[in-house]
C-alpha cells in the first residue's frame, strides 16, 4: 500500500430501498490512521454507508475500496478476509445476550485461535481493565450491565483482535454527557494505541469535535461538505451550519420532512 | 373484475416469491449444516432446549391423548362388539399418527415461537450483523445447530411420547374399563410392527426439521421493532403447524400400504 493511498475509498455510492433513494452519490475517502466522522440528520443514509462498507448491505452502484482493493462483488472468502481488518461497534452495542462478557469480547479471537477458557478470560479481563471496568464483570451477561458499560464492552469486543480499521455507529447515543465523554476518550485512546483508521457516524457534535480529524456531512444521499473538524462550525454551507450549531429553523427543517432515507 | 384478477395475481406472485425465498434459505441452511466449523456448544444447548425441556409438555399431551383414545374407541367399538381391539387401536393410532403430530404441534408452539423470538430479537438489535462482522456466518452459527437439533430431538421425543401415550391407554383400559392387564398388553403388541413405530419416527424427524426451519426463517427475516418480532413469532408457529399437517399427509401417503 502506497503512503498516499486511502485506507477506505468510497466512490459514487448509490442505494435505493423500494421508492426511497437513500444514497444518491456518496463519495469520500479516509487516510490511514485518520479519524473521519460522518454526520447528518436521522435517516440520511449514514448507517447504510457504514453497512455497505462492511458488506452487510449491497449498494446498487458505486465503488468501495479498502487498502486499494475493491470490496464490492467479493467472494465470501475474500470478504471474510477483508473483515478481519475491521472492528465495529453498533449503536446499541449488539452484544450477544446469551454469552457472558468474556465470551463476547473474545468471540472472534476464539474463532481464529484455539484459546483455553482460562486464556480467553485472562485476555478479556486485560482488555476490559484498560477500558476502565472491573475485571469481575467478564463473568456477567450483557443484560446485567448499564448502557455505558455495554458500550465499553462493545468497544472491547471491537478492539480485541487489534483491527486496522474501527467503525463506530453512534458510539455515545443514549448516554449522559459525562459517560459519553468517557467513551470518546476511550475511543481516542484505542484508535491511537492501535494506530487504526476510524470511521464514526454520529449526531453528537460534542463527541464529533473530540474524536474526529475530518468531518463529512451527508444530506439527501450526497456528501455536501467534507473538511477538517476545526472548520466544522463555519463552513458557509447553510445545511451544515444549521446541523452543527443545532438551529431548529433552516434549510434542513423543510427538506428533512420531504426526504427520509 | 380486473381488480379481482390483479389481486389474485398479486397473491400468487407473493406466494411463489415466498416459496422461493424459503427454498433458498433451506438450501443455504442445509449446506452450512453439513460444512465445518461445527458449533457443538450451540448444538448441545439446542438439544437441551428442544429435547429435554419439551419432555413434560409432550409427555402430558400424549398421556391424555392415549387415555381419551382408549375411552372413545371403547365407546365406539362397543356398538359392534369390538371392544377387544381397543389396545390395538390405541397403540397403532399413537405410534403412527397421534404421537408425532401432537408432539410436533406442541413443539411448534413451544420451540418454533422461541426460536423466532430469539433470532428475531438478534436481528432487530443488530446481533446478526455483529456476528457477520466478527467473521462468523449467521446461518452456520444460529440456524444449522437448530435444524440439526430439531431433526435429531423430535424422534426421541416422539418415541418417549409413544410409550407414555400407550401407557395412558393402558391405565384407562385396565383401571377404568376393566381389561385384564396381561391381555391388554398382549393385544398392544400383537399387531404392532416395527414399521409402525419407524413411520412415526420418520414423521417426527421431518416435523422437527420443519419446526426449526420455520422458527429460524421467520426470526431471521423479522421486521423491525417489537411488532416485527411478534409477527415473526406468530408466523413461525402458524406456518410450522400448517406444514406439519401437510407433511403428515405426504409422508403417510409415501409409506401407505
Amino acid at each position: 500500500m502506497s503512503p498516499s493511498q486511502p485506507k477506505i475509498e468510497v466512490k459514487h455510492l448509490a442505494k435505493r430501498f423500494s421508492e426511497k433513494q437513500v444514497l444518491a452519490d456518496v463519495s469520500f475517502s479516509v487516510a490511514p490512521a485518520e479519524s473521519l466522522c460522518i454526520i447528518g440528520t436521522s435517516g440520511c443514509g449514514k448507517s447504510v454507508t457504514l453497512k455497505s462498507i462492511l458488506g452487510l448491505i449491497t449498494p446498487d452502484s458505486g465503488s468501495i475500496r479498502v487498502d486499494g482493493v475493491e470490496t464490492l462483488h467479493q467472494s465470501r472468502a475474500e470478504r471474510e478476509e477483508m473483515l478481519q481488518k475491521f472492528g465495529m461497534t453498533f449503536q446499541f452495542g449488539a452484544l450477544f445476550d446469551s454469552l457472558t462478557i468474556w465470551e463476547n469480547i473474545t468471540f472472534r479471537l476464539r474463532q481464529k485461535t484455539p484459546l483455553s477458557k482460562a486464556q480467553a478470560q485472562e485476555q478479556a479481563a486485560e482488555i476490559i481493565q484498560t477500558l476502565g471496568l472491573d475485571a469481575r464483570v467478564i463473568h456477567q451477561y450483557p443484560a446485567e450491565l448499564s448502557g455505558g458499560m455495554q458500550k465499553r464492552v462493545a468497544l472491547a469486543r471491537a478492539i480485541a483482535d487489534k483491527p486496522e480499521i474501527l467503525l463506530f455507529d453512534e458510539p455515545t447515543s443514549g448516554l449522559d454527557p459525562i459517560t459519553g465523554g468517557v467513551i470518546d476518550d476511550l475511543i481516542i485512546g484505542a484508535v491511537r494505541k492501535l494506530g487504526a483508521t476510524a470511521l464514526t457516524i454520529s449526531h453528537d457534535m460534542a463527541s464529533v469535535r473530540r474524536i474526529a480529524d475530518k468531518v463529512a456531512m451527508v444530506h439527501q444521499g450526497r456528501i455536501i461538505w467534507h473538511g477538517d473538524v476545526a472548520q466544522m462550525y463555519d463552513t458557509g454551507v447553510a445545511e451544515v451550519d444549521q446541523f452543527v450549531n443545532g438551529h431548529p429553523h433552516g434549510p434542513l427543517t423543510a427538506s428533512q420532512t420531504q426526504h427520509t432515507g | 373484475m380486473l381488480s379481482f384478477f390483479a389481486k389474485l395475481g398479486q397473491a400468487a406472485f407473493g406466494f411463489f416469491a415466498a416459496t422461493g425465498r424459503i427454498s433458498l434459505f433451506t438450501l443455504q441452511a442445509v449446506r452450512w449444516t453439513l460444512l465445518p466449523p461445527y458449533y457443538l456448544r450451540q448444538l448441545g444447548r439446542q438439544i437441551m432446549d428442544i429435547g429435554y425441556f419439551s419432555l413434560p409438555v409432550v409427555g402430558l399431551t400424549t398421556l391424555f391423548s392415549g387415555m381419551v383414545l382408549a375411552l372413545q374407541s371403547y365407546t365406539g367399538f362397543a356398538r359392534f362388539s369390538a371392544e377387544d381391539t381397543v389396545a390395538t387401536v390405541v397403540v397403532l393410532s399413537v405410534t403412527r399418527e397421534l404421537g408425532p403430530v401432537l408432539a410436533g404441534l406442541m413443539v411448534a408452539g413451544r420451540i418454533g415461537a422461541s426460536m423466532a423470538a430469539e433470532i428475531g430479537t438478534m436481528r432487530v438489535t443488530d446481533q446478526i450483523d455483529a456476528l457477520d462482522t466478527l467473521s462468523t456466518r449467521p446461518l452456520q452459527y444460529l440456524v444449522a445447530p437448530r435444524l440439526l437439533a430439531g431433526t435429531i430431538c423430535l424422534p426421541f421425543l416422539v418415541l418417549i411420547g409413544d410409550i407414555i401415550g400407550v401407557l395412558g391407554g393402558y391405565i384407562v383400559g385396565v383401571f377404568r374399563l376393566g381389561f385384564n392387564p396381561g391381555i391388554y398388553l398382549a393385544r398392544t403388541l400383537e399387531f404392532l410392527e416395527i414399521s409402525d413405530v419407524m413411520l412415526g419416527l420418520i414423521k417426527a424427524a421431518v416435523f422437527g426439521f420443519l419446526i426449526a426451519l420455520m422458527g429460524c426463517y421467520h426470526g431471521y427475516h423479522s421486521g423491525r421493532g417489537a411488532e416485527g418480532v411478534g409477527q415473526a413469532t406468530t408466523n413461525a408457529v402458524v406456518s410450522s403447524s400448517i406444514l406439519i399437517l401437510i407433511a403428515n399427509y405426504i409422508v403417510t401417503a409415501l409409506f401407505f400400504g
